[in-house]
């Protein structure tokens, strides 16, 4: 085997952690994905032949958008407070996370509810009616996902096995999170501001 | 109707139509550089290989390194843009030249629709409709007469393609295109689907007749008419009333007739065309008879159901087919 | 001084691990050169079901009007071989390359992620048996294919449910979208590698070339992979649920599919292309025993290439009936990818320039590619030039182009990487012998099948045509392309049997038996578990040379 030599490090190697650059890689593919659900809504806007127009359906979505908003507040606390070991405060932030993320789908359902039940639209109307249950429920699909991990973290603090050497663990978690929030303001942009 | 050998040869370098010049000659000059470039750089690589071979007494020593040249990286990069450059000025003019080309008024209009597996063809201002085979004048230098298309498709995506005419442009349901030919010589000239559209694909084959001004103007007239409603023969006429009555006239037209059926191609002038099935087989007796009897035997797949006729009703209706010229 | 001897206890099972526990620790295993073997193995079984495939459509249209198999049949052949080669062969097998090298070549002991490494390879090899089970299922009704037959490019609305009966394209649509996770997990998973696992020293512009072409390729694949994945749950909601996004009837856009295909389908071909073009940027340098020529402006190309390819995409729809504007503006982007692609063509001329080259059966396959991609190269200008293309979309000419991409290139790049790494990963060399006539066969059928469809796309013939007419000039073309097929099976039986034989009976390989300059050739052959006793510590793109010739290393003029 051929010896390499152990030459002299001129300066501290130090490479960027792989936690969050594998998170971000994994961010910059669900944006690619995203962006094409985003660009299908974006160019069908209008073009649908028959069936309800977003006008007549669509309300600006204000309660979910504010539990969405808030819970990326309340998880950027809860990972600040583990960082400083606070424990018990980082389990109360998660959890608020984990109960506005809740909110935010009961007021998906609610809307969804009433979408379909009163104004008979669902994802084979028109293609308004696939274009919007398409994106937002890609959206709401990744706010499950979302949610999943943050209930399994929220068991395991619980039962008090998460520690503050976690904590870039968390921080992965959350730049999640903060991801899914980005993208429901675009959906809400597109959604029910522009395409409205 | 044969066909003399050089006549089936569709070759993009044998064009008979302005669209299809402009586009061989920008070829033959792309592949002169392209020519060019291979015998450069493959002689280099040859070049290389030969003269930088290792020899056997070289064992144990390395060569120069040579890290890299930035004058060497500079030309070699320069080149290539600027052959880019050449190229694609050439590119964009011609483009411009096809795709903006203005329709004279006195342009032969054809609308083409593309259905699984056969070309449905429509003059809406000549008042003619055919199916598979495209008549157009030849277009003469001092008073030029180029046919221009709008190009449909009732089903999935095909693709219009004549090589010797122009190149080709695709039927997309839902969307509208337009293309033009103008063939400077009579001829038959033949071409095919070029767009994947299912089992049938290979054989949606296109017959295009370019043929003098007055030949052309005797061919329009002649698909005007409607047809024979009483055909002499007694053999015809039980196969008219056949035709009539059974579901041909749900996807077949008969211009004169209560068949009106848009599905199928228009029959009107059947006789006329030189093959059936969008090419698959000669207009003949025989072959009518036989795809008649089932199509699928022609052309698997194929979406007109065998109608399930004995053979004396199959002959009736054969003689009455034979009677549509 | 005496040796102490620990006793061994009576009862220690000492005899070799049973067929099952080996095969146990390779479904179990996390490590990056199992997984890398596993991948390649994978591919090259489908690479060899693809070629039966392959055999199969130039046996129809060997002769005009044959009848070897149905219309539908040849459908279906075109539509797997397609899907086959580049999802289940050209992705695996170079997601398997770079899972083996790019921990050794940088220096450190496995992937950032290894359960998510099992789980995309194993995620992979599902997505690509759910695809193949559908020649398992029976006939559709109304005559509908078993197995996929829409073509690899599935077009709307032929995929549309009204014109695609029966499961056959929801196995397509579902198997690339299983496949697609794999691609996409692999690829956060090398990437992340690359950036933050590198060993001591080794700045980004210390590492090999094939690393750093590498790195580019998986960050493509995050932008490029995700657009088709998406595209195909569309699909899937269209026939599953009735949504409408290309259904045609309801207002829907078939061209939207297009674009939207494209954006994945032409950086996909670099992403294919790139990896075998790192394998030349590693093997003709050791081949010509000089360093790559111009290593700063390869990287600066690649980068070039990543970006550009990503603007190019609409040059496979130029016949669509877009305004002269859009095509103008993707003839030029797509004349402007040539440039970089060019350059690195040059560089590799550059490397072998003045040096002293080897001709073993590595380099053959080297040298081979860049006569080929130069020939690839030039009929896709070609193609860039779009009143040229009105006539040549859609045609044997096409075709033609890229199976010279993807085979004269890639596949012989890939051949190329084999015999180059096999000693490291098996610790025995493959047969010289064995390799030149799988090389010379090779080079015959590859040039026999592909060089004539080139005039036959020229006279008029298109793609996916189960048969075509006599009389058309084009029985020659397509006898001759089918006759080459005959040697490309005996090139590839060779390269089996040499792959197999040498397993056991080849020469024992040394750690370093191509006197190469890259880490891992500093281990054994094959490596440990572990890759290295001691993570080296490096100060050039080259830590071998420099050891080797401390007199004159690389780093004095870096």
């Amino acid at each position: 085997m051929t010896a390499i030599p152990m030459l002299q490090p001129t300066t501290p190697w130090t490479l960027p952690r792989r936690g969050p650059v594998g998170m971000l890689f994994f961010i910059l593919a669900e944006s690619a994905i995203f962006a094409v659900f985003v660009a299908a809504y974006l160019f069908y806007i209008g073009r649908s032949l028959s069936g309800p127009t977003p006008r007549e359906v669509l309300q600006f979505p204000v309660a979910m958008t504010l539990c969405l908003l808030s819970s990326s507040l309340t998880i950027h606390l809860a990972v600040r407070a583990l960082r400083s070991g606070a424990t018990g405060k980082f389990l109360r932030y998660w959890v608020a996370t984990i109960l506005l993320g809740a909110g935010f789908l009961a007021g998906t359902a609610r809307e969804w509810h009433e979408l379909i039940v009163e104004h008979h639209l669902t994802i084979s109307t028109n293609l308004f009616g696939s274009t919007y249950y398409a994106l937002v429920g890609l959206h709401a699909s990744h706010v499950i996902a979302g949610m999943t991990m943050l209930l399994i973290v929220a068991a395991l603090g619980l039962t008090g096995r998460v520690r503050p050497v976690h904590v870039e663990r968390t921080d992965v978690i959350s730049m999640y999170w903060h991801f899914v929030d980005v993208v429901w303001i675009v959906v809400v942009t597109v959604v029910y501001v522009i395409g409205r | 109707m044969t066909l003399q050998a050089a006549d089936t040869i569709s070759s993009i370098f044998a064009p008979v139509s302005t669209p299809a010049a402009k586009e061989a000659d920008l070829a033959k000059m792309v592949l002169v550089l392209s020519a060019a470039v291979f015998v450069v750089v493959a002689g280099l690589i040859a070049y290389s290989v030969v003269r930088f071979r290792g020899r056997a007494g070289e064992q144990g020593t390395e060569p120069p390194q040579v890290y890299g040249s930035a004058q060497v990286e500079a030309a070699w990069t320069a080149v290539p843009v600027i052959i880019v450059i050449v190229l694609v000025l050439a590119t964009g003019r011609v483009i411009h030249e096809i795709q903006a080309a203005p329709q004279p008024p006195n342009a032969v209009e054809v609308t083409v629709v593309g259905r699984q597996w056969w070309w449905e063809i429509r003059y809406p201002k000549l008042g003619v409709v055919t199916a598979n085979e495209l008549h157009i004048p030849v277009s003469d230098s001092g008073v030029r007469q180029p046919t221009f298309l709008t190009l449909e498709s009732a089903d999935v995506a095909h693709s219009f393609w004549v090589p010797r005419l122009a190149g080709k442009t695709d039927l997309i349901p839902n969307k509208t295109n337009r293309m033009w030919v103008e063939p400077h010589e009579a001829g038959t000239f033949l071409g095919q689907c070029a767009e994947y559209c299912g089992t049938q694909h290979a054989h949606m084959l296109l017959r295009v007749v370019a043929e003098p001004p007055e030949q052309f103007a005797r061919w329009v007239e002649q698909q005007r008419q409607m047809a024979d409603t009483a055909p002499a023969d007694s053999g015809a006429a039980a196969g008219r009333r056949t035709f009539l009555k059974t579901a041909c006239i749900s996807c077949h037209t008969v211009a004169g007739t209560v068949a009106t059926g848009r599905y199928g191609p228009d029959l009107t002038h059947l006789m006329s065309r030189a093959t059936i099935g969008a090419g698959v087989a000669p207009n003949t007796r025989d072959r009518l008879r036989a795809w008649v009897r089932n199509p699928d035997d022609l052309k698997h797949g194929a979406l007109m159901p065998a109608m399930q006729l004995d053979d004396e009703q199959l002959d009736q209706l054969v003689n009455y087919l034979l009677t549509l010229r | 001084m005496t040796t102490t001897q620990f006793p061994i206890a009576a009862d220690t099972d000492e005899s070799a691990p049973s067929v099952f526990d080996r095969l146990h620790e390779w479904v179990v295993t996390v490590d990056h050169k199992q997984l890398g073997i596993m991948y390649i193995l994978f591919s090259l079984v489908f690479l060899v079901i693809g070629g039966i495939e392959a055999t199969m459509i130039r046996l129809q249209l060997a002769l005009p009007d044959n009848h070897v198999v149905s219309a539908q049949a040849f459908n279906t052949l075109f539509t797997m071989h397609g899907t086959t080669m580049v999802f289940l062969v050209g992705m695996p097998i170079l997601a398997g390359f770079a899972n083996y090298l790019i921990p050794l070549q940088i220096g450190t002991r496995d992937l950032a992620f290894p359960r998510l490494n099992a789980f995309a390879f194993w995620i992979t090899c599902f997505g690509g048996l759910l695809l193949y089970s559908s020649f398992l299922t029976a006939p559709a009704l109304f005559g509908g294919a078993p197995a996929p037959d829409v073509g690899w490019f599935g077009y709307a609305p032929l995929t549309e449910p009204t014109y695609s009966r029966g499961n056959a394209t929801d196995y397509w649509i579902i198997g690339l979208i299983i496949t697609g996770f794999g691609s996409i997990a692999g690829a956060v998973n090398i990437a992340t590698t690359i950036l933050t696992m590198r060993t001591k020293g080794m700045t980004l512009g210390r590492m090999p070339l094939f690393t750093w072409i590498t790195l580019v390729v998986q960050s493509m694949i995050l932008v490029a992979v995700s657009p088709l994945t998406a595209s195909l749950i569309l699909l899937l909601l269209d026939r599953s649920l009735g949504a409408h996004f290309f259904d045609t009837q309801a207002g829907g856009s078939a061209v939207l599919w297009q674009h939207f295909f494209w954006v994945f389908g032409h950086p996909e071909v670099y992403v294919l292309i790139l990896p075998g073009f790192g394998f030349l940027s590693e093997i003709i340098p050791v081949f010509s025993r000089k360093v790559i020529f111009g290593y700063p402006v390869m990287v600066a190309a690649t980068v070039a290439i990543g970006f550009i390819s990503l603007g190019v995409w609409a040059h496979h729809m130029f016949s669509v009936g877009m305004s002269p504007a859009a095509n103008t503006f993707f003839a030029v982007s797509t004349g402007l990818v040539a440039v970089p692609t060019g350059i690195k063509l040059f560089n590799w001329i550059g490397t072998m320039w003045g040096g002293r080259i080897q001709l073993k059966t590595p380099m053959l396959f080297a040298i081979a590619v860049l006569v080929q991609f130069l020939i690839a190269g030039i009929t896709g200008v070609m193609l860039s030039v779009a009143p040229f293309d009105w006539q040549l979309t859609d045609t044997y000419f096409v075709v033609a182009h890229f199976h010279f991409v993807l085979v004269g290139s890639l596949l012989f790049a890939i051949f190329a990487a084999v015999y180059y790494w096999y000693p490291k990963a098996t610790g025995r060399m493959l047969s010289e012998r064995l390799g030149k006539w799988h090389f010379w066969l090779f080079l015959i059928g590859f040039n026999l099948t592909f060089i004539p469809q080139h005039f036959a796309g020229m006279l008029g013939m298109p793609r996916r045509v189960y048969t075509f007419l006599p009389e058309r000039g084009l029985e020659i073309w397509n006898l001759v392309s089918s006759l080459g097929v005959a040697f490309q099976v005996a090139g590839v039986a060779c390269f089996a049997w040499n792959l197999i034989r040498s397993y056991r009976r080849g020469v024992v390989a040394a750690n370093d038996p191509w006197d190469a300059w890259t880490l891992e050739w500093a281990t054994s052959s094959p490596p440990p578990a572990y890759n290295f006793a001691q993570l080296p510590v490096v100060r050039s793109a080259r830590p071998l040379w420099d050891l080797k010739h401390p007199e004159d290393p690389d780093w004095h003029y870096e």
